[in-house]
């Protein structure tokens, strides 16, 4: 669309801006403030460089965690894509069926987070619990509260059934927009499933998958009450992602200057990746 | 290559059709000859597309068969069927370029790269695509992109049949006639079945050689673009084709004898016998109406001048009557006869032809 | 192939359903029948969970408190995309695409790293346990989301609707309140979902800007989980009625879903 140049258009996005920026820029310089300085409250502070910078990226603590949260990520993506992709492919296309599934599917998605943590504690307890019951029967030695493979297979298991619903109504989005003359076009020159697949459905979900790559990356790499809930990091770090790390850190041992910077250099690292994103994303919005 | 038939079909989009408007299609039957340049003609909604759709395999008919040479294929998906369909959008695959959109189909079919790379050359050479034949297909314009929809049809050299659905909907007015003697030359050349569907009655009359003309899931007429002008065997074809239409105008038979209120009309080429029909209509043409000195009295409401032909409006007692005369003509003022030319003028039972 | 296709969705739902399923189980059993036995359905089938709920002022404020945050949040949200999104949608302006990113990054933002800032800001300007401070908080991430959403609602209808009404004598707030919002309906509707479900499912900063007040249901589940001992069975009952809002706002919203998860953009 043809946009015309109007500066007074700066009044319309005023409230917008005073509000996040209230929210964002004042904390933000808070964080900064700590991320700088050493401080013995009261306000007093001592400057202290980049001292809280080079000790929080030497720590292996800090390696680790993000170690495990760029490897729970990956995992997560690595799932969750083709498996809500896949999901999406096989919907039904009209009847009674469509807002059934996408009712049911949306579920998850509305349930508080740390509910959704209590929820799949209680369904993963060993004793009591559903999963943990089933797979204890059926001759698994499975204890997520006291060996870290099963926490992550739980924590995971319990984020691909948080979250894949987002990445299946938003395939499920794009291939509802395709033509039907594409699928006749390619019936006709004798096209495979699977060559449908990569021609003409795939091309048409890119879009819709940037924002599914993007939110889901963000979200699972920010990903805190959840597994804090589920398993509370454990056993040991086991589950300590990056999120649940940092809140140990500032709120559990008052480490605030290294908190800060961690919290400033997690935040560059969610902030690049989106970036690079979001410009992918931009440019495929102008070129169609 | 070979002889379409269609035979007794029907198609209903509801599981339980009841009511004569639940059907699309409505017990069509017609031959298609092998090579020859057809034209579906029709308004939006009469089932042009859908008995498209049959034909191609991507919807089974209720009832009824199809024939490839007499073999019955009603059952066959369109891959068996070997046919080519051109969509009214141009359909390409985004990703691949000019020349792997057009190989698509032959490597689906799994012939040689060296035959699909003649194939491709000579196709493009065929279309004017040979010089963006290596770019992304995603990056033409709307009529390169459908001269590679076209493509994907000519490509392969068995088809049985191709077919158009309004394939010249989305391209610019003034490519339209330049795709259009393309398809014309590309029939001359290749000799292939063809048909063409679109509620365009110059699209239709300009390329095709026989014209089909449907009408509410029904085919009213099937003839060449001059039978249909001359003697439209259904009213719904005599307003439909021609600018203006036909005048249909309400008429009264006594003794074989046809009148509009009371004068007579004479007619050469009906046989008309004294039972009483439900609907009489009398149609003629606006190319085969003069004025004369006698005849059906009329009220001349308006003219438009074309350049060379004049479009007079004029009002009888039995309806509005338009005519087309030569600019060189003059035009009575206010009341004037016009004179039907017998052999042109028809009646309509039913709006059906009487012969 | 084409006859078992309805497997896939039919197999993913009801692996969507087992652990709801199992919290609705353990919530209609007694403490002694979750503690002692493994049932697959409530043996002493039991309201008293539900009954401590709906009668203990400690719980049930919880919810009237998470309600109050979320629809103020949702309103604050919406009002205040409204305009701004038709400026990005409509207009060039003045660093208008860095603005975008900018708003967007908030969205980014780990809510991890802006809990405690947000304990000692929100408590500056004494404002902290208060409804207010979450729903202020929450419009970080909901703004910028929902300016989004709308931009993308916006941006697909023409701009010649503008230009009809200009040229027909409406002023602009007339043209905007009258014809304009009216004919994005569904995209507010999508966008006041989003805000909603995402006000609604946050706990981090809900928890950390309340004490008492304010408290929020899902804060008062964890105080229970953790202080009172073993009562998994009023927690399932908690955790339950916490999946009902989001139920009926999607029911409410189950036209424009697909649509409204591409947020305006397919």
């Amino acid at each position: 669309m043809n946009k015309t140049v109007n500066q007074k258009a700066w009044f319309f996005v005023i409230p917008v801006f005073v509000l996040v920026a209230f929210n964002a820029i004042i904390p933000l310089m808070t964080v900064v403030n700590y991320a700088f300085q050493e401080t013995f409250g009261n306000n007093q502070f001592m400057w202290e460089g980049t001292r809280w910078f080079k000790q929080i990226l030497i720590s292996e603590r800090f390696h680790a965690a993000l170690g495990r949260q760029v490897l729970f990520t990956l995992i997560i993506l690595a799932i969750q894509i083709p498996l809500g992709i896949f999901i999406a492919l096989n919907m039904p296309k009209e009847g009674l069926g469509v807002p059934i599934c996408l009712v049911l599917m949306s579920m998850p998605l509305l349930i508080p987070w740390n509910v959704v943590g209590a929820m799949w504690n209680i369904f993963a307890l060993p004793d009591i619990g559903f999963l943990g019951h089933s797979l204890n029967a059926l001759g698994f030695d499975y204890n997520f509260t006291q060996q870290s493979g099963d926490a992550w297979f739980t924590t995971i298991l319990m984020d691909v059934w948080h979250w894949t619903s987002l990445v299946v109504l938003l395939s499920y989005a794009g291939l509802r927009s395709i033509q039907p003359a594409y699928y006749q076009a390619a019936e006709i020159d004798g096209a495979t499933r699977w060559a449908v697949f990569r021609h003409i459905e795939l091309p048409k979900m890119k879009k819709v998958l940037t924002i599914a790559i993007l939110l889901r990356f963000m979200d699972s790499f920010m990903i805190y009450t959840e597994p804090f809930v589920l398993t509370g990091g454990g056993p040991g770090n086991a589950t300590a992602f990056l999120s649940i790390d940092l809140v140990k850190m500032a709120l559990g041992q008052f480490d605030l200057g290294p908190a800060a910077a961690m919290s400033l250099i997690y935040f560059f690292i969610v902030l690049t990746v989106c970036w690079v994103f979001y410009n992918l994303m931009m440019r495929n919005e102008s070129n169609s | 290559m070979s002889k379409i038939t269609l035979k007794d079909l029907s198609h209903s989009y509801l599981q339980f059709p009841t009511k004569n408007e639940d059907w699309a299609i409505k017990n069509v039957n017609i031959d298609w000859h092998d090579g020859g340049a057809y034209a579906l003609l029709g308004p939006s909604g009469c089932g042009k597309t859908t008995l498209l759709n049959i034909i191609s395999g991507l919807i089974n008919p209720t009832k009824g068969q199809i024939l490839f040479d007499n073999e019955n294929i009603t059952q066959k998906n369109p891959v068996e069927r070997n046919i080519a369909q051109i969509f009214q959008f141009p359909v390409i695959y985004d990703t691949m370029t000019v020349f792997d959109n057009l190989a698509f189909p032959l490597r689906n079919r799994k012939i040689p790269e060296e035959e699909i790379e003649n194939k491709v050359k000579e196709i493009s050479n065929m279309l004017e695509l040979t010089p963006t034949l290596y770019n992304r297909a995603s990056g033409l314009t709307a009529d390169g992109k459908q001269k590679i929809s076209l493509g994907r049809g000519l490509a392969r050299s068995d088809v049985n049949v191709i077919m158009f659905d309004e394939p010249l909907t989305v391209i610019d007015p003034h490519l339209k006639w330049v795709l259009r003697s393309k398809l014309k030359e590309l029939h001359q050349k290749i000799k292939r079945t063809m048909i063409y569907v679109t509620h365009d009655q110059t699209e239709a009359l300009t390329f095709a050689d026989q014209v089909v003309v449907m009408h509410e899931g029904q085919i009213v007429q099937t003839g060449t673009p001059v039978e249909l002008f001359e003697k439209p065997k259904h009213t719904f074809v005599g307003h439909f084709i021609g600018s203006p239409g036909m005048n249909i105008l309400p008429c009264k038979i006594d003794n074989g004898l046809i009148f509009i209120n009371s004068t007579n009309i004479e007619i050469s080429n009906s046989k008309l016998n004294n039972t009483s029909y439900s609907k009489v209509e009398l149609g003629i043409r606006p190319e085969f109406i003069s004025f004369d000195k006698k005849g059906l009295p009329v009220k001349v409401t308006n003219v438009s001048h074309t350049g060379k032909n004049n479009i007079i409006e004029t009002e009888s007692d039995g309806g509005k009557i338009k005519l087309i005369t030569k600019a060189s003509v003059k035009i009575p003022e206010g009341s004037a006869f016009l004179n039907f030319k017998k052999d042109r003028t028809y009646v309509y039972k039913d709006d059906w032809i009487v012969e | 192939m084409k006859k078992f296709k309805w497997l896939v969705p039919t197999i993913y739902i009801i692996f969507l359903m087992l652990p709801i399923y199992w919290l609705l189980n353990m919530s209609f059993k007694t403490t002694t029948e979750i503690i002692n036995t493994y049932t697959l359905w409530p043996q002493e089938f039991t309201l008293d969970n539900y009954k401590k709920i709906f009668t203990d002022s400690t719980w049930y404020t919880g919810y009237l408190n998470s309600i109050y945050y979320v629809v103020l949040n949702t309103i604050i949200s919406v009002a205040a995309a409204l305009p701004a999104a038709y400026a990005f949608s409509r207009y060039k302006f003045l660093g208008d695409k860095h603005l975008f990113f900018w708003l967007l990054t908030n969205r980014m933002a780990p809510p991890a790293v802006f809990a405690l800032p947000f304990f000692q800001f929100y408590s500056s300007v004494n404002l902290f346990d208060t409804h207010v401070a979450v729903a202020l908080s929450h419009c970080l991430f909901n703004i910028p989301l929902a300016v989004w959403i709308l931009e993308g609602f916006m941006s697909s209808v023409p701009k010649e609707l503008d230009e009809t009404a200009y040229v027909d004598g409406y002023s602009f707030w007339k043209f905007f309140f009258k014809i304009f919002i009216p004919t994005i309906t569904a995209g507010i509707g999508i966008t006041m979902f989003f805000c909603f479900m995402f006000s609604w499912v946050e706990l981090l900063l809900a928890k950390t800007l309340t004490a008492v007040a304010a408290k929020p249901i899902a804060a008062t589940m964890t105080r229970t989980a953790s202080t009172s001992g073993y009562e998994l069975g009023l927690l399932a009952a908690a955790g339950s009625l916490t999946i009902i809002p989001g139920a009926i706002v999607i029911y409410f919203v189950r036209n424009y879903i697909a649509k409204g998860f591409a947020l305006g953009r397919v």
